[in-house]
């Protein structure tokens, strides 16, 4: 069996985010990268998938500038087998339309039996790429799954409805899963993996060439709307103020 | 302008969210017909076509037979946007559209302005906009458009066939949420825990608050999924929508899906070490301090 694994490097969201010169996209200046952390599950399932059946290749992929190399080191120090890194800086110009068909020129010939993506990237949130992925593949896509069951050649999922509700939901290979958080637990790479994952192949790959649907105009900080009345003090005071506040303005406090 | 919504239902009912949908069209000042799978016993409010196929024939979501259905609608009525609400339904249906008609998807529309669709990035701390000319996908944020509370009218219901559409993805049935533990949505207090109480010894602190109120512990999504806090707790789009007297936002900085389960609270206090978080944005007071400091501070002064 194939696997194929997307993963997307993401700062921080903690993060202050600044603008960028262009006012196009935020500013990397000081910015901690992480895999995004909806393809860690994706990631820790398809690892969990190979333990359960053995003869499974496992191959990530990723598009982005040159630090993603070190989100794609990761998913190789959790358990996948090889790489490809579309390296593009001009990542943040590309619509989601453009990234699933960048994806799908380099995976359309290798016939992967399944596909996990994350349901969506925590920057940009679009949740487009994993389900064109599949409609360019032509293949059935499950999305938002919060349970994982492969037995004997069939997959059961079960999608995250609202409000805590699931469908559940049947299928066979191939198929592309998106993948939403709390799926599993996802592992830390244990320091020999990594020394391992050093050794796997990432194979480094131009962006094709491909044209946007959307145009984006520019970025900005959200419009202040509601803004909150700001308390800043020692924890003793802040402690005072509070309760002074809730018995003025809410009937819960007497 | 002229929108197709596209209203989601469920075991043959019409979602009350779906009115989410007109409240965008009418912002936009759009002509709209809609489309749904559902029953002609359950219709909307409203005035205009609404393009209907038995959910009796077509059965729950078969995104293939979706898909299908609304492209021979777009291909009647040529409207300039389909606009899907930004759901478990919506994010599945609407890339799919977005690849068979080869339009242009925006997903997560939180506001309109100046001839710009607005979609929060990076946990809302950022707004990109992207232009509203020529034609495309929308999904729409839930509880971004208020619908009013007074629609009118009864749609002219326009039959469609159900053709016989092969699904890969079999359906073998919804299961309900987890009986849940407790029912937030009656509760007077709420004291939510989030990512910045730390660690998972730290929610007790949380708890304690919440318990000096008289309240409820409520928590955001990854509180949960780290398993520091029960999924009964949770609050936000995945967990349950609430709007109790007072909600105290320990260490939460506000992803949307949080926020949309419980900015309509009658106060709001946040404690965070940021006050630029995005809960800033609801809240009705902020107060900047180590919530691990301040909680246990503030339950000791009550008793």
């Amino acid at each position: 069996m194939k696997i194929l694994v997307c993963v997307k490097q993401v700062p921080d969201m903690e993060s202050k985010f600044k603008l960028d010169k262009e006012n196009k996209w935020f500013s990397e200046e000081d910015l901690a990268f992480r895999m995004n952390e909806y393809d860690e599950y994706a990631v820790e399932q398809v690892v969990q998938l190979k333990e359960q059946i053995g003869d499974v290749e496992v191959v990530v992929i990723s598009l982005g500038p040159d630090r993603t190399k070190e989100a794609i080191k990761k998913a190789l120090a959790m358990g996948c087998d090889r790489a490809i890194h579309i390296k593009d800086d001009d990542y943040y110009k590309k619509d989601s339309y453009s990234v699933a068909k960048n994806i799908y020129e380099y995976v359309k010939d290798e016939n992967f039996d399944i596909v996990f993506t994350g349901l969506q990237s925590q920057d940009r949130g679009s949740a487009q790429v994993g389900v064109l992925l599949s409609e360019f593949l032509d293949y059935p896509c499950v999305t938002t799954i919060i349970e994982f069951e492969y037995d004997n050649g069939e997959i059961q999922v079960k999608r995250e409805l609202e409000g805590g509700e699931k469908a559940v939901v049947k299928v066979k290979p191939p198929v592309v899963l998106t993948c939403q958080l709390g799926l599993n637990t996802p592992r830390y790479p244990t320091l020999p993996n990594i020394m391992k994952a050093k050794k796997k192949e990432i194979k480094m790959v131009e962006p094709v060439d491909t044209e946007n649907l959307l145009t984006f105009t520019d970025i900005d900080y959200p419009e202040k709307k509601g803004a909150a009345e700001i308390l800043e003090g020692d924890v003793k005071e802040l402690v005072d103020k509070t309760i002074e506040i809730l018995k003025q303005k809410t009937s819960v406090l007497k | 302008m002229k929108l197709l919504l596209i209203a989601e239902y469920k075991n043959k009912k019409f979602l009350e969210s779906n009115y989410e949908l007109i409240a965008f069209a009418d912002k936009l000042n759009a002509d709209y017909v809609m489309f749904g799978v559902g029953d002609e016993s359950d219709l909307p409010k409203c005035e205009g076509k609404f393009y209907l196929a038995d959910s009796e024939k077509a059965g729950e979501y078969n995104p293939s037979l979706h898909k299908k259905l609304i492209a021979e609608v777009m291909e009647k009525e040529k409207a300039d946007f389909i606009v899907l609400p930004h759901t478990s339904y919506g994010w599945d249906l609407a890339p799919r559209l977005s690849a068979e008609l080869t339009l242009p998807q925006v997903s997560e529309v939180v506001d309109v302005s100046d001839n710009n669709f607005i979609l929060p990035a990076c946990n809302g701390k950022l707004w990109r906009k992207v232009s509203l000319d020529g034609k495309g996908i929308i999904t729409i944020q839930g509880g971004a458009f208020n619908p009013e509370s007074n629609y009118e009218g009864t749609p002219e219901v326009v039959n469609l066939e159900v053709p016989s559409v092969e699904s890969k993805v079999r359906f073998e049935g919804y299961e309900k949420a987890e009986a849940v533990g407790v029912d937030l949505t009656k509760a007077e207090i709420i004291v939510s825990a989030g990512r910045g109480v730390g660690k998972k010894e730290n929610v007790e602190n949380v708890k304690k608050l919440a318990e000096a109120l008289g309240g409820e512990l409520g928590a955001s999504r990854p509180v949960v999924d780290s398993e520091w806090v029960e999924h009964s707790h949770q609050v936000g789009t995945t967990g349950q929508t609430v709007a109790p007297k007072l909600y105290i936002a320990c260490g939460i900085s506000g992803a949307i899906q949080h926020l949309a389960g419980m900015k309509k609270s009658d106060f709001i206090l946040a404690v965070n070490t940021d006050k630029d978080a995005p809960i800033a944005e609801v809240a009705d007071v902020l107060v900047v301090a180590d919530v691990n400091q301040f909680a246990p501070a503030l339950a000791e002064k009550l008793k």
